[in-house]
């Protein structure tokens, strides 16, 4: 086994010492700034750049590699503690992993989160390790047709199954599509939706929309709730770690993460998110506790947290085997990797595998590490709910505000914060669920290009979106979700 | 109180955190995805500044894609008001696009630093197309040109131009062109995968993918042949066509004029620095500095010529 000696040699790099300090100290990191919204990996890495000039090549990509995966499991402390996730892979843990905590069973959401990251971790380290050149085919397999009827599945499955009814959820889906509208259209550059204002030509931030559904609707609730609320949730009350009936609800959501996770991480235009949306679904479907859904389900934080550990790794796919970066946090990589002098791509296996090797070890060892760092951290972290809530919801909107004032020093992005807020706040009271909003937001737009990139090569044919295997399977599924659940229902009627 | 503390204790770590994240560094804004020609030139470029010990601050970027990079001018614009270390990325592309789309903001609205690089176009098909001259190219956008969709940067651009110029060449009507536009790495994929017909766009992008002989460079568009690579200039092969790329550097609507000084001595070390001729080496640029008010006259006499190519090529009316 060829690539079995390459992986042990890599271990000897990646267990030495000093890699294992960079190691550590990229799992800090990592952890840390996932927590922050706004602060992402690519920023992180980019910043560090420079720092790492000092030391060996080796050394900096198993930091970077410690930062990538700390970044995600530090995302989800947040979502499920304080309901305001930091980064877009960890939109779908808020949801049930919020009701969690809210239940007292915050510990073991954290650690279902932890766990089911570490297993997803290593799966996807392994996928890269023995697939990686053959799932790498698959970014020349997928067309614009696939990527759209890819989408659409996540749109539909999304809107279907959040939320007490469709209509909520589709209505919040549309509502993200249209905030998805505004700016300049990618494709021909016209200004849409803008109304004249030169503020709103780049589009609404993502990140303005994250905080202010998510964070500052949230502290509106609480605070217009103050009454209702009990003063303290007793954080331990539910018992500070996983029950057997946990793990046997939680094992099979981590695999399935694992599965959809990887290979959709691996497309070029695939992305953390569309995983983690496809796997609530899933869970939710298949769940033997749907009463629990909406209430804090276990499976609905393991599945996702899963997939999106999973697709980091898959990232890793198109950009070793062939040089194509992704994701921001992927080019950023390509550029330390250029800065280093080596070009990754095929003969990046052949020319430096004590590196390569090495950092792929490196994921492993990470992804221990980062196990460690967590579990422990779980009891520390679910006490931050003992902190009053005036302060920490105080401390919340200060946070918001300041992110977004620092990365735009904008005021109508601050004036965007308190409009969408006020929405986030309202849908909230009337029960709707505000991820289909976010989804619209970041998938719409690319489901647009994609739809006019196979409309352009098909020459306005429609009939190409039906034209390959992978986009009508997609697109059954899509019909599926969105039609199954009605014909059950009258079917059991009758 | 003691609760008070930690919760105190907590929000002043994490705000020491975000605001040394704020510090000193570079913004420096990309206005496509990651993957491709403006992407390669901002982080290379500012890796040789950071090597060369020019500029040691740190640098983070912001990838903005789409719209020949006019979104991200767009939020550049908005938002890189009084910093003097906010950068974006620029070139021949942007300067078409904005007069293509007819952009509310413009270059106008930034402070030009300088022109660093230039890179000359290339033609790419499949590995497995049967198109392998410029000749044959001609032949299939004349016989259909709808049929033979080429991928390349945004509408209104260089890449839509020279697809547009080729179309003359070869006798085919200009607005039955298919150009489908992309942004970022994207491309090769597209490409690779046989999705789109051939691709136009800067050949240092083409060469690692064509090496792997997934994709096959059958031209290129600049006065020479590239050291290393088995391709004919179109003016070789008959074709009168040039279509260069240039890139380069702009600041914010009010650097001030110490930002300004500042930079334009950083990009002065930088064009004699060796870290810098072995960039523009290893990704084939050329080197084309031009800085400060020279390179304001440029952009203006590029806004005049693209503005009259657009028109002659029938991309504008």
């Amino acid at each position: 086994m060829d690539i079995l000696d390459q992986l042990i040699s890599g271990f000897s790099v990646a267990l030495q010492p000093i890699n294992l300090f960079w190691a550590l100290i990229g799992c800090a990191l990592g952890t840390a700034v996932g927590v922050l919204p706004g602060i992402g990996p690519a920023l992180t890495i980019a910043l560090l750049l420079p720092v790492t000039a000092q030391i060996a090549p080796e050394s900096a990509f198993i930091m970077f590699a410690g930062i990538l995966y700390g970044a995600l499991y530090g995302g989800s402390t947040t979502s499920i503690l304080l309901n305001t996730p930091g980064e877009s892979g960890s939109v779908m843990t808020a949801i049930e992993g919020n009701l969690m905590a809210r239940k007292g069973r915050g510990a073991a959401a954290l650690a279902t989160a932890a766990i089911g990251s570490f297993v997803a971790g290593t799966i996807g380290t392994a996928a890269l390790t023995f697939l990686a050149p053959a799932i790498a085919e698959l970014a020349f397999i997928f067309g614009p047709e696939d990527y759209f009827a890819l989408m659409i599945l996540s749109f539909t499955s999304v809107a279907v199954v959040m939320g007490r009814s469709r209509v909520r959820g589709f209505t919040s889906l549309f509502f993200g599509l249209a905030l998805g509208t505004i700016g300049i259209d990618t494709q021909t550059g016209q200004a849409r939706m803008v109304f004249g204002s030169l503020e709103l030509l780049d589009g609404i931030q993502f990140t303005v929309v994250l905080v202010s559904l998510f964070a500052i609707g949230e502290t509106l609730y609480v605070a217009s709730r103050q009454a209702a609320v009990p003063k303290v949730i007793n954080p331990l009350s539910g018992g500070t770690w996983m029950t057997r009936d946990d793990w046997k609800r939680s094992w099979k959501p981590w695999l399935r993460g694992s599965l959809i996770g990887f290979p959709i991480g691996s497309l070029p235009a695939g992305g953390t998110e569309v995983p983690t949306f496809l796997s609530y679904t899933l869970e939710r479907r298949l769940t033997k506790h749907p009463e629990e859904f909406g209430k804090g389900a276990i499976e609905g934080v393991a599945g996702p947290e899963a997939a999106n550990n999973a697709a980091a790794a898959g990232i890793l796919v198109p950009l070793l085997t062939l040089g194509l970066p992704s994701t921001a946090t992927a080019a950023v990589l390509l550029a330390a990797f250029q800065n280093y002098g080596l070009q990754p791509g095929p003969m990046l296996f052949t020319t430096n595998p004590t590196l390569l090797w090495g950092m792929i070890a490196s994921l492993y060892v990470g992804n221990v590490i980062l196990l460690i760092l967590n579990l422990p951290l779980v009891g520390l972290w679910v006490r931050l709910l003992m902190i009053p809530r005036p302060y920490i919801y105080g401390g919340i909107v200060m946070f918001a505000m300041v992110g977004v004032w620092g990365i735009s020093t904008s005021w109508i992005d601050l004036l965007l914060v308190a409009g969408l807020g006020l929405i986030g706040y309202l849908a909230r009271v009337y029960s709707f669920p505000v991820a289909p909003a976010l989804i619209g937001l970041i998938l719409g737009p690319q489901a647009e290009i994609q739809l006019r990139r196979a409309l352009a090569v098909s020459q306005g044919d429609w009939s190409v979106l039906v034209g390959t295997p992978i986009a009508i399977t997609l697109l059954v599924l899509a019909a599926a979700t969105f039609l199954l659940p009605m014909l059950i229902r009258r079917l059991s009627r009758i | 109180m003691r609760r008070f503390l930690i919760a105190g204790g907590l929000v002043a770590t994490l705000a020491m955190m975000s605001s040394a994240a704020l510090a000193d560094p570079a913004k420096v804004m990309i206005p496509a995805n990651p993957g491709g020609g403006w992407d390669g030139a901002g982080r290379q470029t500012m890796a040789a500044l950071e090597q060369a010990g020019i500029f040691t601050e740190g640098v983070s970027f912001t990838n903005k894609g789409g719209a020949a990079g006019t979104i991200g001018l767009a939020e550049f614009v908005r938002t890189a008001k009084g910093d003097d270390n906010a950068l974006l990325v620029t070139g021949v592309i942007m300067v078409g696009g904005i007069i293509s789309n007819n952009t509310p903001v413009s270059l106008k609205d930034t402070t030009p630093l300088a022109r660093l690089t230039n890179e000359y176009n290339a033609i790419a098909v499949p590995a497995d197309s049967p198109i392998k001259t410029p000749q044959d190219f001609l032949a299939a956008l004349k016989a259909d040109p709808g049929a033979l969709s080429v991928g390349g940067g945004s509408a209104g651009g260089a890449d839509h131009v020279m697809l547009a110029q080729l179309a003359k060449a070869a006798g085919a009507p200009v607005d039955k062109i298919n150009f489908v536009s992309f942004s970022g790495g994207e491309i090769l994929a597209a490409l690779g995968g046989g999705k789109i017909k051939a691709a136009i766009s800067g050949a240092s992008e083409f060469r690692p993918f064509a090496e792997t002989g997934r994709i096959r460079i059958i031209a290129v568009s600049g006065p020479n042949r590239l050291e290393g690579l088995d391709a004919p200039t179109l003016t070789e092969s008959g074709i009168p066509i040039e279509m260069g790329n240039w890139r380069g550097f702009v600041g914010g609507p009010d650097m001030t004029d110490a930002g300004r000084t500042a930079w334009l001595e950083r990009f002065e070390k930088l064009h004699t620095a060796d870290a810098w001729k072995e960039t523009l080496k290893a990704q084939g640029w050329e080197d084309a500095y031009l800085a400060g008010d020279d390179f304001v006259k440029f952009i203006d006499a590029e806004n005049e010529k693209w503005s009259a190519s657009l028109k002659e090529v029938g991309i504008l009316n």
